[in-house]
């Protein structure tokens, strides 16, 4: 499941991860061995797109849209996997603004309870409901932000928001910082 | 997301019944652990005996009792490694628990006053659990496996994190006592639990001593020697019957007073591993045991038993030996007696009680509020998503009458009431190797 999980990510194209959300995403039901020549690891990938996808230091990690109003938000591949296994995601009520730093769910693994906390200032505007049903979709694809993918929300960023963006890690330095 | 209520891999043998006691320490997801309150700190981290062993088998190591010790290795998740001990066996390294001998005409006598339980008419080479108690209020000052392992010797273990201040507690007490007690600690020993359904056929194998397992039952004890993987045998070593898991297993002590344990330890365990093979036995770490002692409806010291609780509180009552029931005599006896008869039959009863839940959505974990039609009703102390059940279970004090299997109160979890029930312990059955009633 993982390495299936894995080619979909690493080779999913650069057009696809800009089109608006709100396009039905129809690849993921695509055979997963169309997809296996790729040999780009997803930090690989994203540096080598240059996606404004940015991390914090406890993790999460967050995309935003080109006209930097929209985002998503998720727990990386490093967290899903000091996490172990998840059995429980607690996803916030959408519809309120949430400042940068606060509690916006949590993610329970047999070993621990962890915050998620939101990258920068944001509205819920959606949850995974996924995640109700599998909450171990957060082991297999914790940075895949489509339908059938591992993030866990998407919310409205205001201009406060989208500065504090601008101040996070990038994929190579969080790689870094990880690392260390 | 790491840094806010992170939690939890706890430790420790116990050759236990049906409700024990235990080290503690907690674990963040990025590997830090906070140790229990008296865990000595500020000193370098031990190693015990396998310390190498582990890194070389893929260990994570985690501070913990002040001691280097594995979490997790790398080949098991610890749901998996969870499984493997229910389903096969592993091999918990659980040197930290500090190992003593009380040795002399009164240590029956001094295990008395401390001590709720009766060892004067103990049958040698057998153990079981008790607690230390605080003089005036009969609180809990540690948990503890006591083995009768001669006319005047008993081996006790205790909690790791609670080292320091067990040795001042002993310390005094046997000052005060005054009898002709010698006291031994055992530093520098090995223990390792090898438990799981398949530790009994594991340790057949490599036994060098002829002991007949069928008739070597829980809470026994026997020195024997193993069969090394050169072909020589190790020095004596002490095996009981019983653990930390609620499976049938076996906790082997390395006397490091008598013996270079790090050498005779190291050779067991590689001896154990190789003989039994990966299908049969893997390593496992801290983490499954916190998970596997919870579904056994284990204490953890630091956690659900502390040095406010009474044995009658923690649901421990029946480590009070009946004669001692009559005739008192030991710490807190005055406080603890009459918590047995309830307000109702004339005695003092308790305000509150040790019992388990299972709970809805979320798991709870320690410190979350239990409450009734909003009112506060108690604490929970342990909690963890059960592997074996696929359901949140958690241990926790409540407001006594509120205590009975079945009852439906609320959980609160991040600001949210999750439903809960009181359900009865162990969480999963117990499977130790008792002798025919």
């Amino acid at each position: 499941m993982a390495s299936i999980a894995c080619s979909l990510r690493a080779a999913r194209p650069v057009a696809m991860r800009l089109a608006p959300r709100a396009a039905p995403m129809v690849r993921l039901s695509m055979p997963a061995r169309s997809f296996t020549s790729s040999r780009m690891t997803n930090l690989d990938f994203f540096v080598s797109s240059g996606l404004a996808r940015k991390y914090t230091k406890d993790h999460e990690w967050i995309d935003l849209s080109a006209d930097r109003k929209t985002g998503v938000i998720g727990v990386s591949e490093y967290a899903a996997e000091q996490l172990g296994d998840v059995v429980y995601v607690e996803l916030p009520p959408a519809g309120e603004w949430t400042d940068q730093g606060d509690s916006i769910g949590a993610v329970e693994s047999v070993k621990s309870a962890s915050d998620i906390n939101a990258p920068v200032r944001c509205k819920v505007t959606h949850t995974n409901a996924l995640l109700e049903e599998k909450p171990a979709t957060i082991n297999q694809v914790p940075e895949d932000d489509s339908a059938g993918g591992g993030w866990i929300v998407k919310v409205e960023v205001d201009e406060e928001g989208a500065k504090q963006f601008d101040e996070l890690m990038d994929a190579e330095a969080y790689k870094e910082f990880v690392a260390e | 997301m790491m840094k806010s209520f992170t939690r939890i891999a706890r430790a420790s043998p116990r050759v236990k019944a049906s409700a024990s006691l235990s080290a503690a320490g907690r674990l963040s997801t990025a590997g830090s652990i906070r140790c229990a309150s008296n865990a000595s700190s500020g000193e370098p981290l031990k190693k015990t005996p396998l310390y190498d062993f582990h890194v070389a088998n893929g260990a994570k190591m985690v501070p913990f009792a002040g001691y280097h010790m594995p979490v997790q290795y790398s080949s098991l998740s610890l749901a998996d490694s969870h499984h493997f001990t229910r389903n096969h066996a592993s091999l918990f390294d659980v040197s930290h628990m500090v190992q003593h001998i009380f040795k002399g005409p009164a240590a029956a006598a001094f295990l008395e006053k401390v001590t709720p339980s009766s060892w004067s008419n103990v049958a040698p080479m057998s153990g079981k659990l008790t607690t230390f108690l605080w003089p005036g209020t009969g609180g809990i000052v540690d948990d503890t496996i006591v083995t009768r392992i001669g006319e005047n010797e008993f081996y006790v273990v205790t909690n790791g994190a609670c080292l320091d201040k067990d040795t001042k507690y002993i310390d005094e007490e046997l000052g005060k006592f005054g009898g002709d007690v010698q006291w031994t600690r055992l530093d520098g020993s090995g223990l390792v639990a090898l438990q799981g359904p398949q530790a009994a056929e594991i340790l057949s194998e490599v036994l060098a001593t002829d002991i007949n397992l069928k008739e070597f039952y829980f809470g026994n004890t026997v020195q024997a020697e193993l069969k090394l993987a050169d072909g020589g045998k190790t020095h004596p070593v002490l095996i009981s019957r019983g653990g930390y898991t609620g499976e049938d297993g076996f906790e082997i002590s390395f006397n490091g007073k008598l013996y270079p344990a790090l050498e005779s330890t190291v050779k067991a365990v590689e001896s154990l591993i190789k003989t039994a093979g990966p299908e049969r036995l893997q390593m496992a770490g801290l983490g499954a045991r916190d998970s596997l002692r919870l579904e056994a409806g284990m204490c953890l010291y630091g956690h659900d038993l502390d040095d406010t609780t009474t044995p009658v509180e923690a649901g421990l009552s029946w480590i009070i030996s009946p004669e001692r029931r009559k005739a008192g005599g030991f710490h807190g006896a005055e406080i603890i007696l009459p918590q047995l008869t309830p307000k109702s039959k004339g005695g003092s009863g308790v305000e509150r009680r040790r019992v388990g839940f299972v709970v809805q959505g979320a798991p709870a974990r320690e410190g979350a509020e239990i409450q009734k039609d909003g009112q506060t009703i108690g604490t929970i102390t342990s909690g963890v998503p059960s592997p074996t059940l696929g359901k949140n279970i958690a241990m926790g004090y409540i407001k006594d009458g509120q205590h009975k299997a079945g009852t439906e109160v609320d959980v609160v979890v991040r600001g949210r009431k999750r439903q809960a029930v009181v359900t009865k312990m162990p969480f999963t059955p117990a499977k130790y190797w008792k002798a025919p009633a």
